[in-house]
């Protein structure tokens, strides 16, 4: 039987892949043991996982599948408001490490049924209108989360979208949910080494999913739909896979990071139209599709505004130099081509993507 | 028995234009069936209509005495009708093998659950499906190409990788639209053989649209001429060619 070698090429990749993540680990680890990681840095070690997650979820939608989503924020706020919501109603009754796992999942679960509701009538179609919906997706459930007031007391759970007020709650009863002030004390569960491991389980997953046969379907999808469907491939059906599972992805992403706040909040800072953007950039730069790139763009571009921070006004300037350098040196054919030959792990030409 | 295909009073309108009207043909298993005519004669839009791409205005399609008529593309490819097309469409960003095995999609199946775990059964069938796609490769001279992205095969190779694929659909009948556009002498004598050789070793029915006569003349039994979306004529391809109004048609004259 013939060899072919980018089967095997493209499991080394995958494997080159993990073992990055798991080295990233093992090295802040050790830093962290030695004391060299300042205050600063400690407190960004979540966040980096949050982001570099995102950047794995989105790159599912955007690099394989080829749709854009415009509002993955929002899917990342609807987990970590779900898994907090959970988290609060159980801080008492459950031990810490069953509760934050179902916490997790339950992000993921809710950010996955928002993920396919919205699949439901928008992937049936073709051309940008995943964007748009997403996009509006993103802005609605911000606002949403800001109107709305959950309370528990001896009678149970009261909802409303009005005021405090309105929940009508005996005196003792405890505010969960409370409007724009969000959910506060949620159970400060996560830690650098369970957002390592979410990280890790959403890249394993990922990339397994992109080098099967469903994956196949996917980007088959993506290539050419006309043909896609001309060879059999039920295109909504892998559509509403990737895109839910991207969903998921990111609801536990939101989960992560809800469990690191003191107070979550549905601010624009925090899951607005720029987080979307944000990610969107981590996938962009780390070239399109390439789930590696994806967590190495996502590493650096939170990291390099920290590590700026004493040039005070110079910071952004800086940032958006970097940004302008990764483009050029992701997506220029010359430069594509020098790192091909001297890095010459790429695929053979250069419309392969890097260790997808 | 019924004929494989057979297609009757077929008609498609677009705006104020009928593209097909009253179209009709009848292949039987086996049949090697050519559709010519000039330019815009409708051609493709009878292809798009078989594979399910446009809904017909009128007429009945038969796939095995099955009313297969305004199915989706998807159910029409599941029920045996493989297609290539005019104007290339490979994924392109895939390699080779991937295109074929892509193809081989509704052949083969594990759960999500195995890819993502690694099961065994993953092993196991993706090994299958790698063997199954190499033979059809073999079967086009493309096994050496196997590791190379599609986009960056010669043009002739990509053709022959659309057909490839389509017979990794494993169709009873296969639509090759221009077959040979733009390719080299060389590259159609090379093609005429792959497809002889794939409708004797596959028992392949297969209906085309060419425009090299070279091409149609040397491999079709039987002709339709279409003409601004009429049926000019048909039946043998000798007969047909021969025909006065066939070359005033693609004359002009």
């Amino acid at each position: 039987m013939k060899q072919v070698k980018s089967i095997s090429r493209t499991s080394r990749d995958n494997i080159g892949t993990v073992l990055m993540i798991v080295a990233i680990y093992v090295l802040v680890q050790i830093l962290n043991g030695a004391g060299l990681i300042n205050n600063q840095m400690r407190g960004l070690l979540v966040p980096l996982c949050v982001y570099a997650t995102m950047a794995v979820s989105l790159n599912l939608v955007v690099g394989i599948l080829g749709e854009l989503s415009l509002g993955h924020a929002g899917f990342m706020c609807v987990g970590a408001f779900a898994s907090s919501f959970f988290s609060k109603l159980f801080a008492e009754t459950m031990p810490v490490f069953p509760r934050f796992l179902l916490a997790i999942l339950i992000g993921g679960i809710v950010a996955g049924i928002f993920g396919f509701l919205i699949g439901i009538p928008v992937l049936r179609l073709n051309g940008d209108y995943l964007a748009i919906v997403t996009l509006a997706f993103g802005e609605i459930i911000k606002n949403i989360m800001n109107v709305l007031y959950v309370g528990r007391d001896a009678n149970g759970l009261h909802f409303s979208i009005k005021d405090q007020m309105a929940l009508g709650m005996l005196p003792d009863g405890e505010m969960i949910i409370n409007g724009p002030q969000g959910i506060s004390g949620t159970p400060n569960d996560s830690n650098f080494t369970i957002g390592f491991l979410i990280l890790l389980v959403a890249t394993v997953i990922v990339l397994n999913l992109i080098n099967s046969r469903e994956g196949r379907a996917i980007m088959s999808i993506r290539d050419n739909h006309i043909a896609a469907g001309s060879v059999g491939i039920p295109i909504t059906k892998y559509k509403m896979l990737a895109f839910t599972m991207s969903a998921v992805i990111a609801g536990c992403a939101g989960a992560l990071y809800s469990h690191n706040l003191a107070s979550l909040m549905a601010t624009p800072a925090r899951f607005g139209y720029n987080m979307s953007i944000l990610f969107l950039v981590f996938v962009v730069l780390g070239g399109i599709g390439s789930t590696r790139g994806s967590i190495i763009a996502a590493i650096v571009l939170t990291l390099i505004p920290e590590l700026l921070r004493f040039m005070n006004d110079y910071r952004m300037l800086i940032y958006s130099i970097v940004l302008i350098v990764m483009m050029i040196v992701n997506w220029n054919p010359k430069s594509r081509a020098w790192i091909q030959a001297h890095f010459g792990r790429k695929k053979n030409n250069e419309a392969g993507k890097e260790g997808r | 028995m019924a004929a494989l295909l057979e297609i009757n009073n077929l008609s498609i309108q677009f705006g104020g234009l009928r593209a097909v009207d009253d179209f009709h043909l009848t292949i039987e298993k086996g049949d090697l069936y050519g559709l010519i005519g000039p330019n815009g004669a409708g051609k493709t839009t009878v292809f798009n209509l078989l594979t399910g791409e446009y809904k017909p205005n009128e007429g009945v399609i038969r796939l095995e005495d099955r009313d297969i008529t305004g199915l989706s593309t998807i159910e029409i490819n599941k029920a045996g009708i493989a297609r290539t097309f005019q104007n290339i469409r490979l994924f392109k960003q895939l390699t080779v093998l991937d295109n074929v095995k892509i193809g081989l999609h509704n052949q083969y199946e594990y759960s999500t659950a195995a890819a993502i775990l690694r099961l065994p059964s993953y092993f196991k069938t993706e090994k299958q499906m790698n063997e199954k796609a190499l033979e059809l490769l073999s079967v086009f001279n493309l096994e050496d190409e196997a590791d190379t992205i599609s986009a960056n095969l010669p043009y002739g190779k990509q053709r022959k990788l659309e057909i490839a694929r389509a017979m990794a659909t494993n169709p009873k009948l296969l639509l090759l639209d221009e077959p040979a556009a733009g390719m080299n002498p060389n590259e159609t004598q090379e093609l005429m053989d792959d497809i002889k050789y794939v409708r004797e070793n596959f028992d392949m029915t297969i209906l085309l649209i060419e425009h090299d006569m070279k091409l149609v003349a040397g491999i079709c039994e039987k002709l339709t001429v279409l003409n601004f979306g009429r049926i000019l004529t048909e039946g043998e391809t000798k007969t047909v060619l021969a025909d006065p109004e066939v070359i005033k048609a693609y004359l002009g004259g």
